[in-house]
C-alpha cells in the first residue's frame, strides 16, 4: 500500500519535473536557467532534509559542501575532461570526505552547539577558501576555465573559444528543442535535462531513505535521542551517516552549479547561503517529502520574480487608482520587492516559523481539510 | 616587547567589540536560555542609531548667500544646523561630540528594542524546540537586516569620532618607553576603555545590586526564585533589553571605527558565537575574557614575526581561521569552554 503510495508519488513527481518548461511557462519562470537553478537547490535542499528534517540537527554550514563540490567540479574541467559526469563523481566524493570531517567534529556536540559549530566550521571553510587556499581556489577572483588547461581525456577543440560542459557531447546549453506551444516560446536544453534526471533520482532516493529502518532511526533521535541513547543504541553513526548524506547532495547540487556555468566561488560558502537552504526547508516543510523541493522553488522563483519588479513596475499596476493612493500604494510595497526582496523573504520565514512549523506542506494540509470538512467530522467523531 | 605591546592594542578594539556582544549573548543564553541569531543585528541598529542621531543633529536651515554665487551664477547656499541655531556653541558642540549623544540616546532605543523583542517574539518560544528558536531569531536578523538596507541604502555610512580623539597617541611615551614605539589611534583606546567601563557595569550591577542578585539566583534555578513569590520572568525580560543596550553600545561607539553598514552584525555575529562557546556558554566572565583572548591572538596571528614562523614550520598562514581553529581545538579537548560550569555543553 505503502510502497503504492511512493512509487505514484514518485511518477507524479517525475511527470511535472520532467514537463517543467512546458508548466512554468505561464509563470514566466520556463527559461533554461531559472529551471536548472530550481532543480539544483530542490537537490541541495532534498539533502539537507535528510539531515534536519529526520534528526533536528540544524546544521548551518551546508554552503561549505556547496562550494566544494563546485570547486571539485571545476577542477574536473580543468584537468580531465568537460563531460560533467566524472566533474559531479568527484564533487559527491570530495564534498563527502569533507563532510565525513566536519560532521565528525560537529555531531561531538547536539542542538544548539551543534548548529554553532557547524556556522563556526562553514565560515572558517570560507575563509580558507578566500586566503590559505587561494592555489585551489583562486581566492577573490573564483576558480575559471582557460583555454590553456589541459583537459587530458578531452581531444584539442578548436582553440581560442573555451569548451563547454558536456555529458557525453550533449551540451548543456544546447537548447535542443525550441517548440511554440499554446503560444508559449518553449524551449528544452540539456542542462535542465541533467538537473532534473538527478533531481528525480534524489527524490527517489529520499523516499527510500524516508522509508527506511535507517530513516526510522534518524527519526528516533529527533524525538528523543536520549532515550535512544538509553536503550543501549549509539546514536551517532546514524547521525553522521545523514551529515555525510546531506553533505554529498549539497555537492551534488554544487557540481551542478558548476556543470551549468563553469566557476566557482567563494561566496558560495558563506554560511548565508547555509542560511538559504534552511529558510528552504523550512518553509517547504521540514521532514516531508516534498516540502524542501517546493521551498527551494517557491524562494528561486520569487527571488526572480520580485527581484524585477522595481518603482515603474508597480506604478503600472496601480495606474488604475487615484494618484495620491498609487503613490501610497508604490511606497508600501517598494520596500517588499525589487532590491527589497529579502525583506519579504524574511519576513515569511518568521510568519511560518511561529505560525506554521509544517511549512507550506503544513498549511496545504490544513487548507485541504478545511475546504473537506475533515476537522468536522473528527471533531464530531471525537464527540461521539 | 614594543611589536608585541602593539600587536596587543591591535586585537583589543576587535577583542572589545567582540566581548561586548558575547557578554551580551551569554546574558541572554545564561538567563533566558535562548540561542539569540538577532544579536549581531541589535549590535547593527546601535550602530544605525549612532547615523540617526549623527544626521538629526545635522538637519540644516538653507539660507542664500546674496552676495557670493556658485559656479552656475546662484546665489551659494549656506548650511546651518538647526541645533546650532537654538543653542549656539552648545549646539556645535553637540554635533562634535554626536558620538556620546548618540550614546545617551542608543541606551532607552535599545532596551525598548530588547524588551519588545522578548516580550512580542521570543516569549512565545520558550516551549518551542532549540531550532526553533535558532530559526525564528535568524529571519528576525534578516528582517531587521534588511529594513536598515532599505532605510540607510547598502553603502557603509562613515561617522567621524570628536576632533578632539581623533588621530593617534603615542602609547609609548605613556607608559616610559621609547618615542614613536607604538602609535595607536586615539579611538580605539577610547572603546576599550568604554568597554572595560560598560562590562564592569554590567557585572557590578549582577553583582551589588539586590536585583542583580536576583537575577544571577534566576540563572542558577529558575524555577525555585519563582517558588519564592519572585516574578522572575519580568526581570528576565529587563536582562534581556540590557543585553540589547550592551550590544546596541558597542555599535555605537564602534561607528567610527569602522563605517556601519548593513551587513556588519551577521560579519559579527558568527565571530561572537565562536567566542561565547570558547568562553564557555553562559559564563560571563567566560565571554568577556574569550573576546579580548580572541581579539588579541587574531592580531597576533597576522602579526609579520609570527607568519613568518609559522611558514618556516611548514605551515599555511592561519592569520583568517585561527579564532575558528581555536574553537574547534576548545571544543575537542574541553567542550564546556575555557570557564563554563561543569556539565556544560557535554551533552
Amino acid at each position: 500500500m505503502n510502497l503504492m503510495k511512493d512509487r505514484l508519488l514518485l511518477i507524479i513527481f517525475a511527470a511535472v519535473v520532467l514537463a517543467a518548461p512546458l508548466i512554468f511557462a505561464p509563470t514566466g519562470a520556463a527559461y533554461p536557467d531559472l529551471l536548472q537553478r530550481f532543480a539544483i537547490y530542490g537537490i541541495f535542499a532534498i539533502g539537507f532534509n535528510i539531515l534536519f528534517g529526520l534528526t533536528g540537527y540544524l546544521s548551518f554550514g551546508h554552503a561549505a559542501f556547496l562550494g566544494v563540490g563546485s570547486y571539485s567540479a571545476v577542477w574536473m574541467f580543468k584537468l580531465l575532461s568537460m563531460n560533467i559526469v566524472p566533474a559531479l563523481l568527484l564533487s559527491i566524493v570530495i564534498a563527502g570526505a569533507f563532510s565525513l570531517l566536519i560532521g565528525y567534529v560537529s555531531l561531538r556536540r547536539s542542538g544548539i552547539y551543534f548548529s554553532i559549530l557547524t556556522l563556526a566550521l562553514a565560515q572558517m571553510s570560507y575563509n580558507l577558501a578566500y586566503s590559505v587556499l587561494t592555489p585551489l581556489t583562486n581566492g577573490e577572483t573564483g576558480l575559471q576555465l582557460r583555454l590553456d588547461d589541459p583537459r587530458v581525456l578531452d581531444a584539442a577543440g578548436d582553440a581560442g573559444s573555451l569548451p563547454s560542459t558536456n555529458f557525453f557531447g550533449l551540451e548543456m546549453k544546447e537548447v535542443f528543442w525550441n517548440p511554440t506551444i499554446f503560444g508559449y516560446d518553449l524551449q528544452f536544453n540539456w542542462g535542465y535535462y541533467v538537473c532534473a534526471i538527478l533531481l528525480i533520482a534524489s527524490f527517489w532516493i529520499s523516499i527510500r531513505i524516508f522509508r527506511s529502518p535507517f530513516g526510522l532511526m534518524l527519526r528516533a533521535v529527533k524525538t528523543n535521542q536520549t532515550r535512544l541513547n538509553y536503550t543501549g543504541i549509539n546514536s551517532r553513526p546514524y547521525t553522521l551517516a545523514a551529515f555525510v548524506i546531506s553533505g554529498m547532495f549539497a555537492g551534488l547540487a554544487g557540481g551542478l552549479l558548476a556543470s551549468m556555468d563553469p566557476l566557482a566561488g567563494a561566496e558560495r560558502m558563506q554560511w548565508t547561503v547555509g542560511g538559504e537552504v534552511v529558510l528552504m526547508v523550512v518553509l517547504g516543510g521540514m521532514g516531508t517529502l516534498i516540502g524542501p523541493i517546493l521551498g527551494a522553488v517557491f524562494i528561486k522563483y520569487f527571488e526572480n520574480i520580485f527581484s524585477k519588479i522595481n518603482d515603474g513596475v508597480l506604478h503600472g499596476w496601480f495606474a488604475i487608482m487615484p494618484e495620491w493612493a498609487e503613490n501610497a500604494m508604490v511606497l508600501i510595497i517598494s520596500p517588499f520587492v525589487g532590491k527589497g526582496w529579502h525583506l519579504t523573504l524574511g519576513a515569511l520565514f518568521m510568519l511560518v516559523v511561529i505560525f506554521l512549523p509544517g511549512g507550506l506542506v503544513d498549511g496545504a494540509k490544513r487548507i485541504g481539510r478545511v475546504v473537506t470538512g475533515a476537522n468536522r467530522r473528527a471533531a464530531k467523531v471525537g464527540i461521539e | 616587547m614594543d611589536a608585541i605591546l602593539l600587536q596587543i592594542l591591535n586585537g583589543i578594539d576587535k577583542g572589545s567589540a567582540y566581548a561586548l556582544i558575547a557578554l551580551g549573548l551569554t546574558l541572554i543564553f545564561g538567563t533566558l536560555g535562548v540561542v539569540n541569531f538577532a544579536h549581531g543585528a541589535l549590535f547593527m541598529i546601535g550602530a544605525f542609531v549612532a547615523v540617526t542621531v549623527g544626521k538629526v543633529l545635522e538637519i540644516s536651515k538653507i539660507t542664500l548667500d546674496p552676495e557670493k554665487t556658485d559656479f552656475l551664477g546662484n546665489p551659494a547656499k549656506i548650511k546651518t544646523p538647526y541645533i546650532t541655531e537654538w543653542f549656539g556653541d552648545f549646539g556645535f558642540w553637540l554635533i562634535e561630540w554626536s558620538v556620546l549623544v548618540s550614546v545617551i540616546v542608543a541606551i532607552p532605543i535599545m532596551i525598548l528594542i530588547g524588551v519588545i523583542m522578548e516580550r512580542g517574539l521570543i516569549k512565545h518560544f520558550y516551549n518551542r524546540p532549540h531550532a526553533d528558536q535558532i530559526l525564528v531569531t535568524f529571519g528576525l536578523a534578516i528582517v531587521l537586516q534588511e529594513v536598515i538596507k532599505a532605510v540607510y541604502g547598502a553603502n557603509p555610512i562613515p561617522q567621524s569620532a570628536p576632533d578632539l580623539l581623533k588621530g593617534s597617541v603615542d602609547f609609548g611615551v605613556m607608559i616610559g618607553m621609547a618615542e614613536n614605539s607604538v602609535i595607536y589611534p586615539l579611538w580605539r583606546l577610547v572603546y576599550f576603555c568604554f568597554s572595560v567601563l560598560i562590562i564592569g557595569g554590567v557585572f557590578a550591577f549582577l553583582r551589588f545590586t539586590t536585583f542583580g542578585m536576583v537575577v544571577r539566583a534566576g540563572m542558577a534555578d529558575r524555577e525555585t526564585v519563582g517558588l519564592l513569590g519572585i516574578n522572575i520572568d519580568k526581570r528576565f525580560t529587563i536582562m534581556f533589553g540590557v543585553a540589547a543596550a550592551v550590544a546596541g553600545l558597542a555599535g555605537v561607539m564602534y561607528t567610527p571605527i569602522n563605517p556601519p553598514n548593513y551587513h556588519m552584525g551577521m560579519d559579527f555575529l558568527v565571530l561572537s558565537f565562536v567566542v561565547v562557546v570558547v568562553g564557555g556558554m553562559g559564563s560571563l566572565p567566560g565571554a568577556v575574557a574569550a573576546g579580548f583572548l580572541l581579539g588579541i591572538l587574531e592580531s597576533f596571528a597576522s602579526m609579520p614575526l609570527i607568519k613568518d614562523a609559522i611558514a618556516a614550520v611548514g605551515l599555511p598562514s592561519i592569520d583568517q581561521i585561527i579564532i575558528y581553529l581555536i574553537a574547534v581545538i576548545v571544543l575537542l579537548v574541553r567542550p564546556r569552554g575555557l570557564m563554563g560550569k561543569a556539565g556544560m555543553m557535554e551533552e
